[in-house]
């Protein structure tokens, strides 16, 4: 099981939290035109990356805020952990 | 009663106390202190089981978590358990325990012809054998192997045990009480550090109870027993006997089986049977020692072929000798003493040695005693069935390829040793790279992944003297990082016993002529010969060929089995072990009961149970409940001998005819306030909700980025800035984590909050014509009229002095009204509800005539909105919009989502107007088309329809728009059921609504 510092919270264990996808994937602005392959990769073109990887997770079980948590998804190493408006892009 | 090989005096039982017990339905005694093992042998019993493939008897081989064959059913206060090692096993009071894998009985087996017939039963023989014709797996093979084969029978009954499930945090894990742990233990202990120290037997110690060494002046038991003592003192120690760590987890969790109740008859009352530990240590130190290898040789599994270990450990700790004619085959030192120990006891042991002369204080010492030693001997096949009688042997050449002239020498047992093996599985669960260690001829942990040091004989170092200061040494350092202490502790004098080089010989080459079983893997019947099949057979990765020959799969993990197969593998590839690298050591690292994993979430507490506060009087009022999700929602309220048909039908009746009231108190609710709250539900409803006026509600759609449907439910404006959103009972917690997403990382600069009160509000649906008679009874002051509180009008009023919210909105489809009231307030609410309804004939209605209500109205729900639907599926196009952008409206124009013959929710009648319609069936064209037969949708929900006396259902149907009055037929082979039908509106009664307004 996970150990996660949660930035509002400190560590807590991964049952705390749910996952939530990539973050690094951007939502397209409300009212824009778009193309079919930018919703597309936007709403299903994932890279399921082997290695260092930025995703989100929310602490549903302590402070229910999203935050980033940057992990390898094949060692589980965790790197680095950010609030929702922090890290990097 | 004596017992033949128990010695006097000497071993760590108690003597005072005899304990009786069976083994396969005879009695026998033994002695508190005693495992199984040690007590069968006391009594000269060896053969205790058959081996899982070719059925030969098995006996002890090791004496404790290695021992791969002696698995025993275990039988315990009238509950049984499988797969339990004997060596493992304390003996208790009327104990009984029967052997496994043999049928019918231990010594007349009828699947050990297998071992007469084992040509056909080489590596891969599942693969190869049981594959054709077809007809026979499921007649012949599969019944045949499920009654010769498997470890053991579970329990069918319930289990009345108790297992618990405990959380600990500490900066030292230390795994193993051996002389690695204990140094580290004591020297972490004394520099303040919150310590875990954990045996998996009942006795701390580990290697010190049977080796012959000194420490500090005191024998190195005695100097455990002082360490043990003084740790259990400390209150930043934990010190856990019969305590297993088996696994190895992410970010330093790790995961300990406690026993504590397997060695007593009964478990004491409010006591767990096992107890299991997550453990997150901030370092752990595995000190989990080595285990002895075998040897290689022909009929190595007869019983009394036994690690050399072992029969030292059964003599010294149990004061059990496992023969009295001992020949002991070593490549190393270790067998030397084992045979000081058989011969300083009066038992005269014969030692065979593969190597040509060596020499160090330890041979010195066995020669002085006298003991029989044989150079440059091997043992070629032991002989005997179900016990040694004897051995073959012969000398070696120097290569180790040739064997001399066949001399056959009569034993009872043959005690093996082939140096040792590491216990590296936990350093390799952790993710630890481990490497080969030429000197030892056995892996070893690498550098380190997670926080772990390996430390002791685990570590691959075999003098006690080199332990004890690296360890003393790694627990002062690592624990002095932590605590900033450094207290100095003095690392005590070390007497042992110098021992010289093994050889690095570990497999007996077979005789012309012979063609002896030589077993690698004895938990899997793995022999030298399986092996060499397989990699004839092209299979290269070990990976594989452990999959094709099961060599070190099941509960052995490769145990005492892992080292010769690679070597073996080896050899025949021209490789160096390295190359062939291990497999994977996988947890749990020994057996674990379900029960323990399962802990205390077994029948009801499996789940959390929510009940709304008006439950007590549902449960008084002869509801029957359902599950709607964790929620206890009551189904209908029996009256009588009513059953579920009946009762609910009675119940939609009289709302359709009167006035029920509903508890709705299980709806999601969500507290939405802000100055931009109304932008927000903007974004995420699919229609328009910036011009909602303050003191209505409105109904709204909203789906996934995918547009799919996620959900849908009213939200009223209670204020300015100020909303009430209700979700779906199923939804309630995925709406509220979907709002927050976009609040906190896509919108932010939305000055919204949300918050659940799902459970600060009790809710009451009172539907039915009369409804508004009932409000205005609960409302006197308060003008209810039609204009006063309009269809989707709100407000608030005084409930007999509690505050209440009043919603004119309706899912049955009548006149209705939802009243809220806090939680507290909610069964007053109700049961005033009740009394002023009696003069207009109210009723409470449960989750069944809710449903009919619903569905015969057409009103979609959880089964329509199944995460598989659309808006326009649902026939909810209306409700989005085309001017402004929301969450998901980019997926709408998907092809697919726009094809002209769309799948469209629908009503289903049949013909007959009486054969109700299974949920779940299909409906196709053509009933007697050929398989399979093309579905053109599905039914979603079936209800009896009180409006028309019918049945009546709701279907999700290709191109349903177009399909009405249209006669298709419902298939449900499940239910052995075609019915023919008519598809008609969804909207089955009052298609225009006129009722919600009146
Ligand atoms: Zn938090």
């Amino acid at each position: 099981m996970l150990y996660i510092k949660c930035p509002h919270c400190g560590m807590r264990p991964q049952i705390e939290f749910s996952y939530g996808g990539d973050a690094s994937v951007k939502r397209p602005e409300l009212n824009k035109e778009i193309s079919d392959q930018e919703w597309d990769d936007f709403v299903y073109n994932r890279k399921s990356l082997r290695g260092k990887h930025l995703e989100l997770w929310q602490h549903i079980s302590g402070c229910r805020q999203w935050i980033k948590v940057e992990r390898d998804t094949a060692t589980h190493e965790i790197f680095n952990t950010f609030k929702a408006d922090e890290g990097v892009v | 009663m004596s017992q033949d090989f128990r010695l006097e005096s000497v071993g760590l039982i108690n003597r005072d106390k005899k304990l009786s017990f069976k083994f396969n339905g005879k009695k026998y005694f033994g002695y508190e202190g005693d495992t199984l093992a040690s007590a069968l042998l006391a009594n000269g019993v060896h053969l205790v089981g058959r081996s899982f493939k070719y059925h030969r008897p098995r006996g002890f081989f090791g004496a404790g978590v290695d021992e791969p064959y002696a698995i025993v059913q275990l039988y315990r206060n009238n509950e049984t358990e499988p797969n339990i090692k004997a060596t493992e096993q304390e003996l208790f009071e009327g104990l009984e325990a029967k052997s496994v894998n043999c049928w019918p009985s231990v010594n007349f087996d009828i699947g050990a012809i297998n071992n007469f017939l084992k040509i056909f039963l080489p590596a891969g023989f599942y693969y190869k054998t049981f594959m054709w014709p077809k007809s026979f797996w499921y007649r012949i093979y599969e019944p045949f192997i499920r009654k010769a084969a498997g470890l053991g029978v579970a329990s069918t009954k319930h289990d009345k045990e108790r297992y618990e499930h405990k959380y600990e945090y500490c900066d030292l894990l230390i795994a193993g009480s051996g002389p690695s742990g204990l140094s580290s233990a004591y020297a972490a202990a004394k520099n303040g550090a919150k310590v875990i120290l954990a045996e998996d037997k009942p006795r701390f110690g580990g290697s010190l109870l049977t080796d012959d060494v000194n420490i500090g002046n005191q024998s190195g038991k005695d100097w455990a027993e002082g360490i043990i003592t003084e740790l259990k003192t400390m209150p930043n120690v934990v010190v856990k006997n019969r305590s297993q760590i088996f696994g190895y987890y992410d970010h330093n969790m790790l995961v300990m089986s406690e026993k504590v109740s397997d060695h007593l008859p009964k478990t004491k009352k409010y006591h767990p049977n096992k107890r299991l530990w997550y453990i997150r240590a901030k370092e752990v130190l595995i000190s989990s020692g080595s285990i002895e290898r075998p040897i290689v040789f022909g009929n190595n599994d007869t019983p009394g072929v036994m690690l050399s270990s072992a029969a030292k450990e059964y003599l010294k700790v149990y004061g059990v000798l496992v023969g009295k004619n001992p020949l002991i085959f070593t490549n190393n030192d270790s067998g030397y003493e084992t045979a000081i120990e058989f011969q300083k006891h009066g038992v005269k042991p014969v030692i065979l040695d593969s190597r040509k002369n060596p020499e160090s204080e330890i041979i010195d010492e066995a020669k002085s005693l006298g003991i029989n030693i044989k150079n440059s001997y091997v043992v070629v096949a032991a002989q005997g069935y179900k016990k040694v009688k004897s051995a073959d042997i012969a000398s070696i050449s120097d290569d180790k390829k040739q064997l001399g002239k066949i001399e056959n020498i009569k034993c009872d047992c043959i005690c093996v040793s082939g140096f040792w093996t590491p216990s590296i599985h936990l350093a390799s669960q952790s993710g630890n790279k481990t490497k080969f260690k030429e000197e030892i001829d056995a892996f070893v942990p690498g550098v380190s992944k997670q926080q772990e040091t390996t430390l002791g004989a685990a570590n691959g170092v075999f003098s006690l003297e080199e332990t004890l200061q690296t360890s003393f040494a790694k627990g002062s350092e690592i624990s002095k990082k932590i605590t900033k202490n450094d207290n100095e502790v003095s690392i005590p004098n070390v007497v042992e016993k110098k021992s010289s080089q093994h050889d690095k010989f570990w497999c007996v080459p077979l005789p012309a002529g012979k063609h002896y079983k030589r077993f690698l893997d004895f938990q899997n019947d793995v022999a030298v010969s399986d092996i060499e099949i397989a990699l004839r057979e092209g299979y290269r990765s070990i990976e594989h060929v452990k999959r094709y020959t099961t060599l070190g799969m099941a509960t052995d993990q490769g145990k005492t089995s892992n080292l010769n197969g690679l070597q073996l593998v080896s050899e025949i590839e021209n490789k160096v072990v390295p190359a062939v690298g291990h497999t994977t050591f996988r947890p749990p690292y020994t057996p674990i009961s379900i029960g323990a994993i399962v802990g205390r979430e077994v029948g009801k507490h499996s789940k959390p149970t929510r009940k709304s506060p008006i439950h007590a009087w549902h449960e008084k009022n002869n509801a029957v409940f359902v599950d709607a999700g964790v929620w206890l929602r009551p189904r209908y309220y029996k009256r009588g001998n009513e059953n579920l048909f009946e009762g609910s039908k009675r119940e939609a009746k009289n709302v359709r005819t009167n006035v029920g009231v509903c508890d709705v108190t299980t709806l999601g609710k969500i507290d939405i306030k802000g100055p931009d709250a109304a932008e927000l539900l903007n974004r995420v409803y699919t229609n328009a909700w910036l011009k909602l006026p303050v003191g209505k509600a409105r109904y709204g759609v909203m789906l996934r980025e995918d547009g799919i449907v996620m959900d849908d439910g009213t939200t009223t404006r209670i204020s300015e800035n100020h909303y009430h959103m209700t979700t779906t009972t199923a939804q309630a917690a995925n709406v509220l984590s979907h709002l927050e997403y976009y609040l906190q990382l896509v919108w932010p600069e939305l000055n919204v909050n949300v918050v659940s009160t799902t459970e600060q509000w009790a809710g009451a649906a009172i539907a039915g014509p009369k409804s508004r008679n009932v409000l205005q009874k609960l409302f006197p002051n308060l003008d209810v009229s039609n204009e006063g509180l309009p269809f989707m009008g709100y407000m608030e009023g005084d409930l007999f002095g509690v505050k209440a919210r009043i919603f004119r909105i309706s899912f049955s489809g009548e006149l209705a009204y939802e009243v809220n009231v806090e939680s507290d307030n909610g069964n007053f609410m109700w049961e005033k509800i009740m009394e002023v309804g009696e003069e207009f004939k109210i009723q409470p209605y449960g989750t069944e005539a809710l449903s009919t209500l619903r569905i015969e109205m057409g009103h979609v729900a959880g089964s329509e909105l199944d995460g598989r639907t659309i808006p326009y599926d649902n026939a909810l196009e209306g409700l989005v919009s085309k001017k402004k952008d929301f969450i998901g409206k980019r997926s709408l124009q998907r092809v697919a989502f726009t094809a002209d013959d769309r799948q469209r929710v629908v009503g289903v009648v049949p013909l007959d107007k009486k054969t109700s319609i299974p949920e779940g069936s299909h409906l196709v064209k053509d009933a007697n088309a050929p398989l399979p037969n093309p579905k053109l949708g599905h039914i979603s929900a079936s209800c009896w329809s009180v409006e028309y006396d019918n049945p009546f259902s709701l279907a999700i149907l290709k191109d349903g728009k177009n399909m009405i009055g249209k006669k298709l037929f419902v298939m449900s082979p499940l239910k052995n059921k075609v019915i023919p039908v008519e598809i008609v509106s969804s909207h089955y009664v009052d298609p225009k609504g006129e009722r919600v307004r009146s």
